[in-house]
């Protein structure tokens, strides 16, 4: 049987040659969120699951977000409103308002403004806590006193950003909506009645279901990126810092990411 | 090795497998990066015996429990706990041989999101069979008795000063009743009057649950009280070992630099 050669160049050598420093760290760093993302799934069928810890991180992620989303969606629809108001009066073609606004707001703006929120508070926050947990050497206390912190830190925190998020986002569509009959009735008169009615009516199935879609993978992104940054920050207290801005950057870019793949496919599947 | 005390591999060797010994290292090595930090440590713990390692920081003390308790993972070497091979354990199994080890963190570790009682339930509630809050009850209140801190309870760890996060991170880890403890700089940061009581919990700590501990220090009143043999450990490795009395009349410079610095 013919032996490998032992001057074989293996591919870690050429990429350790070839690629530039700042390309091979990139590529470590997509290798250990890899193992994240697997060590994630492995955890979340492991038995035990922790409740109270999920429900305490709903309540600290969803509820106490709920105001900040409000306050921006009802902002985001008046402004949007107020802004498209003249030029479509200039067409006649005033009576589309809601309808353009609606759909704008289901498809787009919505899920994409309150997960940029999301990525901003809540994946900072996690960030900030979970270095600061790792700083401090309780992750270590975890694990060497035969717990699983995986299980009650990361799984916990994940699985409460995609489910808390979608839902934040459709309140933030509710509001949006409020905002922009109220933009509607600061130049002219419409009823609640007829403006619903007319987003309603334009609002379909091929709307809402990519945006819930959407909002899903944004939720696991803000949670999954957040918990990443968080739990594999160096021990420093500089580091505490960087995890949190780095956390924000990362998962707001992703998703955009996510945004412009899931355009792409439902533009092909509808 | 200082010459004048004992140990060589070779004695290491002959006592390979011995029920007498709680843990056992041979030739342990350990590197970050370029930066040799354990290199060739050899050492066995005997059952219910305290052990201390003195070093000066950045000597690979801490790097040595964390290798001990699995927290990070030796380049090389043999490293038995209870007799099994650390390395070879899968995740579950190491789990397992965690509950058994207790380790006091530097600063204590406690899960500041959690008070007193909460940082004490989290480990039994994660065992695979959890007690019930009935069964908790009395557990908890015999490990804050032993540490004198029963009335802390309900508080939170940022109400408590740093002795006393010290007795609740030992506190912490007694309630699992481990076999073997290991103390990162137990005293650091704290009063000598508040060292002292540490020093002393430690003691009563290995006469009441007969433990086996590793304490690594480089406070030298709390060596004097709480060692059975000490080890002295210079740029990850050690230099001698041997008994407070026969090391602070060591012929070594350094080792003798510890004591020295005492009187």
């Amino acid at each position: 049987m013919s032996q490998p050669s032992t001057n074989k160049i293996t591919a870690a050598e050429i990429i350790a040659e070839y690629l530039p420093t700042s390309f091979q760290n990139f590529l470590i760093e997509l290798g250990s969120m890899l193992q994240f993302f697997i060590d994630f799934f492995k955890n979340l069928f492991k038995r035990g699951f922790e409740w109270n810890a999920f429900i305490r991180q709903c309540f600290e992620v969803g509820y106490r977000s709920i105001g900040l989303v409000s306050l921006t969606a009802f902002i985001m629809g008046l402004v949007m409103t107020l802004q498209s108001q003249p030029t479509l009066a200039n067409f006649g073609a005033e009576s589309w308002l809601p309808g353009m606004v609606s759909i704008s707001i289901v498809r787009e703006i919505g899920p994409v403004i309150t997960s940029l929120l999301c990525a901003g508070k809540i994946a900072s926050s996690i960030g900030a806590e979970l270095g600061s947990m790792k700083v401090t050497e309780q992750i270590d206390a975890m694990e060497v006193s035969g717990s699983n912190p995986m299980k009650y830190l990361v799984v916990t925190r994940i699985l409460a950003t995609t489910l808390t998020i979608p839902l934040l986002v459709i309140l933030s569509d509710a509001v949006s909506f409020c905002g922009s009959w109220v933009a509607v009735n600061i130049n002219s008169t419409m009823s609640a009645m007829l403006f619903f009615n007319k987003i309603f009516a334009t609002i379909e199935y091929e709307d809402l279901i990519p945006s819930f879609i959407k909002s899903i993978l944004f939720g696991f992104a803000v949670g999954f990126i957040g918990c990443y940054k968080g739990y594999n920050s160096n021990k420093g207290t500089e580091s505490v810092g960087v995890a949190a801005n780095s956390a924000v950057v990362t998962s707001s870019i992703s998703i955009f990411l996510i945004d412009m793949l899931v355009v792409q496919i439902t533009n092909l599947l509808y | 090795m200082d010459s004048a005390i004992k140990t060589g591999n070779k004695t290491l060797e002959n006592n390979v497998n011995s029920p007498e010994y709680v843990l056992e290292i041979e030739h342990l090595k350990k590197s970050f990066d370029d930066k040799q930090v354990l290199n060739d440590i050899s050492l066995k713990l005997k059952k219910g015996e305290n052990l201390v390692v003195l070093g000066k920081s950045g000597h690979g003390k801490s790097v040595l429990i964390k290798c001990i308790v699995g927290l990070l993972t030796p380049d090389a070497g043999i490293l038995k706990v209870f007799n099994k091979e650390i390395t070879d354990l899968n995740k579950d199994e190491l789990t397992e041989l965690r509950r058994r080890i207790g380790f006091l963190f530097q600063n204590s570790a406690l899960y500041d999101s959690m008070s007193v009682r909460e940082n004490l339930e989290f480990p039994l509630q994660r065992q695979d069979e959890p007690l019930s809050k009935e069964e908790l009850i009395p557990l908890i209140e015999e490990v804050l008795e032993a540490v004198g801190l029963l009335d802390a309870i309900d508080k939170m760890p940022s109400d408590l000063s740093g002795g006393m996060r010290k007795r609740i991170g030992l506190a912490r880890t007694l309630i699992l009743k481990p076999a073997i403890m290991l103390y990162d700089e137990p005293t650091t940061g704290l009063d000598p009057i508040t060292s002292s009581e540490i020093s002393l919990l430690i003691l009563d700590i290995q006469k009441k649950y007969n433990t086996s501990s590793i304490i690594i220090t480089h406070d030298m009143a709390c060596a004097k009280v709480t060692n059975d043999r000490i080890m002295v450990l210079k740029e990850g490795e050690f230099i001698a070992e041997g008994s407070y009395e026969a090391l602070e009349n060591s012929e070594d410079e350094f080792v003798r630099s510890f004591f020295e610095s005492t009187n």
